[in-house]
This record gives structure tokens, sequence and C-alpha cells, in this order.
């Protein structure tokens, strides 16, 4: 059986889990409060191991060992969207990423548990429980700054409108989209996007923020096919500088 | 010499979480299978939390313990074919949990849709319900910060997932 699809599509997983982990990563030290600080840390270290054990899967289907796929690529054989290696910035920002990147994931594994690719059903499981736990973080945070003080609610707004084109990213559709809903493998990007926005209005609803119309946004789409910004090529050096120099490092 | 089940299973008994040193991995619920043929020995693992940076370390100690018992031929199998959740904690894993000053994930399945499940853990000193959340993320992957307002003190909890 040819896996080029079921390939591609653990691959962007594996991709944006890495690159939004590492970018957690950097919160740590820098956090506006300890827990804060905490709490990007824990969900780095996850995000990096759900990384890596798809990149084991990827790897028993014939690809490279997880750290060499990890850390010896260029920008352009990545597949995350550009959304998960933008800068940080500001917490703002930093939070509306966390929140409208997780609430997709957490929805993306909730429907890869019922894959016919049984490996990934039974990661996805667990992967699922983990993010329960990335998804209550975003929306408890939300809800809080979203509904504090005027200008609370006025930064998370303009990171709201900021983010939005890129969160559209990254639901670009792949090639293979109809080939992964006929096998079974992943019911699609559309169907995925349409669980999100729901449940994105579920938690903005309960703020004082406003949802810019999805439909008036133009998705900053290329990610996936390797089109990426200036920002993650950097980033990618950062990671690997590690890993380049001893090979047999642990990280 | 034929091992049996039962013979391994006391083994990896004296196997321990590099994290929680009182609590051994089949308490912990992390050992999903063995396999026995002849002289060679299969153990089938999964990880708690994914990202779990003790996983290489105890995959390794059960190496080593299946080593010095004389197992001719012992592998670690690493899956998520019956993925971990803290309801496969045992029974013995959770007094175990409690007397370390860690608080047991609540028992049965829980379904984490709030935080509520999170608020009001009994704290492991004084079993008083009088407990706060402090932070759904801890010191590592799988525990979470609370605190007693009767013992005036933070105390961990065993994350449920
Ligand atoms: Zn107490």
């Amino acid at each position: 059986m040819n896996n080029v699809a079921l390939k591609e599509l653990l691959y962007k997983m594996a991709d944006d889990q890495l690159i939004l982990g590492h970018r957690n990563s950097e919160w740590t030290g820098m956090g506006p409060l300890l827990e804060e600080d905490i709490a990007f840390s824990s969900m780095a270290q996850d995000k990096i191991g759900q990384s890596h054990a798809l990149y084991q899967l990827l790897h028993q289907l014939g690809e490279q060992e997880p750290d060499t796929v990890a850390f010896t690529r260029n920008a352009n054989q990545f597949h995350n969207c550009v959304l998960v290696e933008l800068p940080n910035g500001e917490y703002d920002f930093s939070l509306i990423r966390h929140f409208l990147y997780d609430t997709a994931e957490a929805l993306r594994f909730d429907m890869l548990t019922r894959s016919s690719y049984k490996p990934l059903a039974e990661l996805a499981v667990k992967i699922r429980a983990e993010l329960r736990y990335h998804t209550l973080h975003a929306n408890t945070w939300v809800k809080q700054l979203g509904s504090a003080t005027e200008e609370s609610i006025s930064r998370l707004q303009h990171a709201l409108e900021q983010a939005l084109p890129y969160a559209l990213g990254i639901f670009e559709p792949s090639p293979h989209e109809q080939e992964l809903i006929t096998r079974g493998i992943f019911e699609g990007e559309h169907v995925l996007q349409e669980k999100w926005i729901i449940q994105v209005e579920l938690v903005v609803n309960q703020t004082q923020l406003s949802l810019p119309d999805q439909k008036q946004i133009k998705p900053v789409y290329g990610g996936r096919m390797g089109k990426h910004s200036e920002h993650l090529q950097p980033l990618l050096d950062e990671m690997s500088e590690v890993f380049r120099i001893d090979p047999t490092a642990e990280w | 010499m034929p091992y049996t089940e039962k013979q391994i299973l006391e083994w990896l008994d004296g196997v321990k979480d590099p994290e929680i040193p009182v609590l051994s991995l089949v308490d912990l619920g992390v050992i999903t299978g063995i396999d026995i043929k002849e002289e060679s020995v299969v153990i089938e693992m999964t990880p708690t939390f994914v990202g779990c940076p003790a996983l290489d370390m105890m995959k390794s100690d059960v190496l080593t313990v299946l080593k010095e018992k004389g197992v001719k031929h012992a592998e670690v199998e690493i899956n998520f074919k019956k993925s971990w959740s803290s309801d496969k904690i045992t029974e013995k894993g959770r007094r175990a949990l409690k007397q370390f000053g860690l608080a047991p994930p609540p028992a049965g399945k829980v379904l984490l849709e709030d935080l509520d499940i999170l608020e009001h853990v009994p704290c492991p000193r004084c079993s008083s319900t009088n407990t706060e959340l402090k932070n759904p993320f801890g010191p590592t992957l799988c525990r979470s910060i609370h605190y007693c307002n009767e013992c005036r003190e933070a105390f961990e909890q065993f994350k449920p997932v």
C-alpha cells in the first residue's frame, strides 16, 4: 500500500507539535507569572513528546530516526502551519495562538481516535487525554482575560484579529485529502475546521471579545507545502544546534 | 528454565518509578503485557504521558532486573495499544502515593471536562477537602499543584488523565 498520504498527515501533525512545543519552551523563565511559566514549559514538554511519538510512527513506516527527522531538515522540508512558527510576541498573542491551535488539535486527535490506521488511533487516545489539560488551560485564561479589564480585552481582541488568518492556515487542504477520507484515515481538514469554529465561538461568546467573520478572512496557506515565514529557519537552527554538535546528546 | 508471568510480575514489582520511588511500575500500571517464549521475555510498556522523560530509565531498569534474574533474552516494547490512564494505578499504588505525600488521582474513570475535578482534592496530609487548585501543571508532567487551607501548605496531586 502506498503511504504518501498517511505520511504527509503524520509529518504535518508532528511538525506542528514540535515547532509550537519549541515556542512554548521559550516562555521558560519569561512568563508573566511563575504559574504561567510552569504551564507553558509543561505544555512544551507534552508537545515535544507527542511530536516524537508521531515521528516514531513515521519511522515505523520507513522514514528516518525521530531525532534525524526533527533536527536535520531545512525549513522548506517542514510541514507545520505558519501559525506555530511565529515568534511568541507578547503574552496575549501566545495565549490566543495556544487557544486557537490547541482547540483544533484536541478536535483533530479526537477525530483520529477513529482512524482506520490503528497505530495512529491508539496514540490519538493518549494524546487526546493530555490535550484536555491544554485546552482547559487556554479556555480558562481566555475567559478570564477576555472579560477582565478594558486593557486586557482590547489586547486579546487585537491578538485574535492578528492570529486568525494564520489559524485558518491550520486547515490548509492536503493534495491527498480525498484519499485520507476514502481510506478512513482522517475525516479531513474541512470537517475539522467546521468543528473548530463551533468550539472557538463557544468560548469566545463567554467573553467580551468578538470573533471576526472567518469567511471575510484570507487564510495564510503555504506552511503545509513547505512555504514558511522568515521565522522558521532561525528557530530550526537554534533547536538543532545541540544535535548538530553532538548527535548522541539527550535533548 | 521456563519463567511464569507471576514470577516476572514479582520481579517487576521491585522496579520503581524514578520520579516516585515508592511506586512500582506494576502499581503504576505501565506494564501492559508480558510475553514469554521459552528463554525469551518481551515486556510491553506504555508511558504515563507521551513526553514522560522517565520512560527510558524505566525501560532500562526493567531490562536490568530481568538480566539480574537470569533471563537470557529480554526485550521491552513501548506501545500505546493499552493506553495508560490514571485509573490504571492499583489500590496498593494509591496508598503508596498518599504515604509519599502525593494525593492519588480520583478513582474510577475520569471525564475531564472542567477544571472542577481538580478542585477540592483531598489533602494527603490531613484529608481535608478545603483545598484549592493552584496550577494544573506541576513540576513534572504527571502532577498538579494544590493548596490546603487547613494545613496552610501546598501539596501535589498525581493528575487524573
Ligand atoms: Zn491539609
